[in-house]
């Protein structure tokens, strides 16, 4: 159906993946592909494993079974200096930021500068402002704590960090998650910005299903241990299989998708890009 | 930028109007040209070509440094323009570069001011009466709170004293009796000497049952459940309010005092003076032991001369010590818990303020004691 893309251009590939937590089976043969400068969504029911699978993707977890491959490396018999020289080459966006609680949030953006860099400290100083702003905080947020910002300034700044050292591949954990709809729609803009930007790839998960609409390429759909489809949202909305259908049949998933058509009839007609969505 | 062979970014100034720009212009391979690049002078009248052509890569940190380079020159006064840039290197200068400008528009941040040294005095002292004040008002609200519970006995929550007397009082006996034993021999053993020099051997008693009776033992056992359980309270508080635990309870209509605090004080009222019975009986023995040993004074001998010489009085004093330091303990404890605010960093040092007050506010009790004992000659 589309064209088989060349294997430099594959950026993660997960083949037979099986995890288990003690007699309980997670993922049982998770086979998935993510293409360069892609924004990829992994979704599922809650436990599905999501989760899981992007731990599993950044090192933090090894599966039972099955080969990993994120920016070509294969993540099976990593060394230490192998692991450290690829952890540098992607970023990840926790669900909870992972902001250091003892440092400031311009501490907290400079830290990778700092610790792999050996750029002087001003410099770093003047690089973690500037990707804070880009990220959409005021300046001034640069000199308060972690523990002082609402959930949204806590994700830009989390994503600051996790962009500061300028990754080929970046992975958000619920971007949107517990944010109210202003803050979401800016997030979301700053994912597709990013992504305009520069060739950054992205991984998300998420059960936002406007982020879904609006911003990803494709859309995996994570049920019962298994990929059950992977396509555009157009797509997936014409699939037959039910895990997919479950997603997309409930009154939230119909009103995202009238959302959508109405935003594509307005973006027709006025002929521009609708910045923000009303909710 | 990924590969171990390092390709540095360069910088050269080959005739005064013509910089040539090569390698990887990023964040890793940046550090050696940073200093270069403030340094670097073109002449104000002619054009200036920077040639791009063999830059390998360029991240945000390097486009930063360039776009700050150029800007500088300007500023100079020098014409500068850039040939041969790759194209996505083009348009990520170009968003560094107007978010740089975006950025000028606005004042820069103010740095804290740091205070001088007087005013930092200043600073400190408020604070602490700050937290005086806070500590009182606390004080306040869980007697207000105890008095209400105790006049409507059914709300007593029994499940949770009964828990924390075991986990703050019987499971601290082994330490509490090893330490006041230790107590006992060391006193003993410093007394010897003087003793055996005035043939005064069976004074030993006196020496041993007076000091651990009044002092040592319910004071050493005040000290020990203070870094044991004060600490505890202070932690387990602490992270909940983090969690967001306390401000749910709350909500829940649930008083955190109630629940978590009273239960505490209650059941530390209650083990501290146990401990401290346990404490003057492991101290006395370790006195007995240690006069056996070194001064030939039998146990019946150190018994007899110690019924004689210890009045009830002396016991009793230093056990109704024992309430209060616990409710120091207590109290002082979970105060320093609700304190608590942001993250993991304050619990700690939450933690360590609650240890450390409490110490020293139970000596400073044990020292008004005794001025009260003695006004009245007890
Ligand atoms: N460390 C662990 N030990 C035991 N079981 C675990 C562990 N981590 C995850 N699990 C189990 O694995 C399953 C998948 O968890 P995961 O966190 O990946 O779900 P998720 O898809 O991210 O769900 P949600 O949408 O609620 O975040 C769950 O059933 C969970 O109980
Ligand atoms: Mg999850």
């Amino acid at each position: 159906m589309e064209p088989t893309p060349a294997p430099s251009d594959i950026v993660v590939a997960m083949q037979g993946v099986v995890t288990r937590f003690g007699a309980h089976v997670v993922h049982d043969g998770v086979n998935l592909e993510v293409r360069r400068s892609e924004i990829y969504a992994i979704v599922g029911g809650s436990g599905s494993g999501k989760s899981t699978l992007l731990r599993e993707m950044i090192l933090l977890h090894r599966p039972d079974s099955g080969s990993i491959r994120v920016l070509g490396v294969d993540l099976a018999g990593l060394d230490d200096e192998a692991a450290l020289a690829l952890r540098q080459r992607f970023g990840v966006l926790f669900q909870h930021g992972g902001l250091f609680g003892s440092l400031s949030v311009l501490e907290n953006v400079g830290l990778p500068l700092r610790e792999h860099t050996r750029l002087d400290g001003a410099l770093i100083d003047e690089l973690a402002l500037l990707r804070l702003e880009m990220a959409g905080l005021a300046p001034d947020v640069g000199a308060q704590f972690p523990s002082e910002l609402s959930g949204g300034m806590m994700k830009r700044a989390s994503l600051a960090r996790a962009l500061v050292l300028d990754p080929e591949l970046l992975f958000l954990d619920e971007p949107t998650a517990g944010l109210d709809p202003q803050s979401a729609d800016g997030v979301d803009d700053l994912v597709r910005r990013l992504r305009d930007q520069s060739r950054l790839t992205i991984v998300m998960i998420t059960h936002d299903l406007d982020l879904l609409w609006q911003v990803a390429d494709r859309v995996a759909v994570l049920a019962d241990g298994r990929v059950q489809g992977v396509g555009s949202m157009a797509e997936l909305h014409r699939s037959a299989n039910q895990a997919v259908r479950r997603f997309f049949d409930g009154p939230r998933g119909r009103a995202a998708e009238e959302q959508q058509d109405r935003l594509v009839r307005a973006r027709d007609g006025a002929g521009r890009e609708v910045a923000s969505r009303p909710r | 930028m990924t590969s171990p062979t390092s390709d540095p970014a360069v910088l050269t100034q080959s005739t005064p109007s013509l910089i040539s720009l090569s390698g990887a212009w990023t964040a890793r391979e940046l550090a050696a040209i940073v200093p270069q690049a403030r340094l670097l002078r073109v002449p104000g009248d002619a054009p200036v070509v920077a040639e791009c052509g063999r830059i390998t890569a360029l991240d945000t940190a390097g486009a930063w440094v360039l776009q700050s380079l150029l800007l500088r020159l300007q500023r100079d006064g020098a014409k500068v323009t850039l040939t041969n840039l790759a194209a996505p290197f083009e348009k990520l200068l170009a968003t560094v570069t107007s978010q740089a400008r975006e950025q000028s528009q606005r004042p820069g941040v103010v740095a804290a001011r740091i205070p001088g040294r007087l005013e930092a005095v200043g600073l400190r002292v408020a604070a602490a009466g700050e937290q005086l004040v806070a500590l009182l008002a606390f004080i306040g609200e869980s007697a207000v709170a105890l008095v209400r519970v105790i006049s409507h006995p059914r709300q007593i929550r029994w499940r949770p004293i009964a828990f924390n007397i075991r986990s703050g009082g019987l499971e601290a006996v082994p330490i509490v009796a090893l330490l006041s034993f230790m107590l006992g021999v060391v006193v003993a053993y410093q007394g010897a000497d003087q003793l055996r020099h005035y043939g005064a051997n069976i004074f030993v008693a006196d020496l041993v049952g007076l000091s651990i009776l009044r002092e040592f033992g319910p004071l050493i056992t005040a000290i020990i459940i203070a870094g044991r359980s004060g600490s505890a309270y202070a932690a387990q508080i602490g992270t909940m309010a983090v969690t967001e635990e306390i401000d749910a309870m709350r909500t829940l209509g649930i008083a955190p005092i109630e629940l978590l605090v009273l239960p505490k004080v209650i059941a530390l009222v209650i083990a501290l003076p146990l401990l401290t019975v346990c404490a003057d009986i492991a101290g006395v023995v370790g006195g007995m032991v240690m006069a056996k040993a070194q001064l030939d004074v039998g146990y019946p001998e150190f018994l007899d001369r110690f019924l004689k010489a210890i009045s009830v009085t002396s016991y009793v004093v230093g056990i109704g010590k024992a309430p209060v330091f616990a409710a120091i303990i207590s109290a002082v404890g979970c105060f320093q818990g609700f304190r608590t605010q942001g993250g993991a960093d304050s619990v700690g040092r939450q933690t360590t303020v609650a240890v450390v007050q409490t110490i020293f506010l139970v000596i400073v009790a044990d020292g008004l004691f005794s001025v009260a004992f003695s006004a009245l000659d007890l």
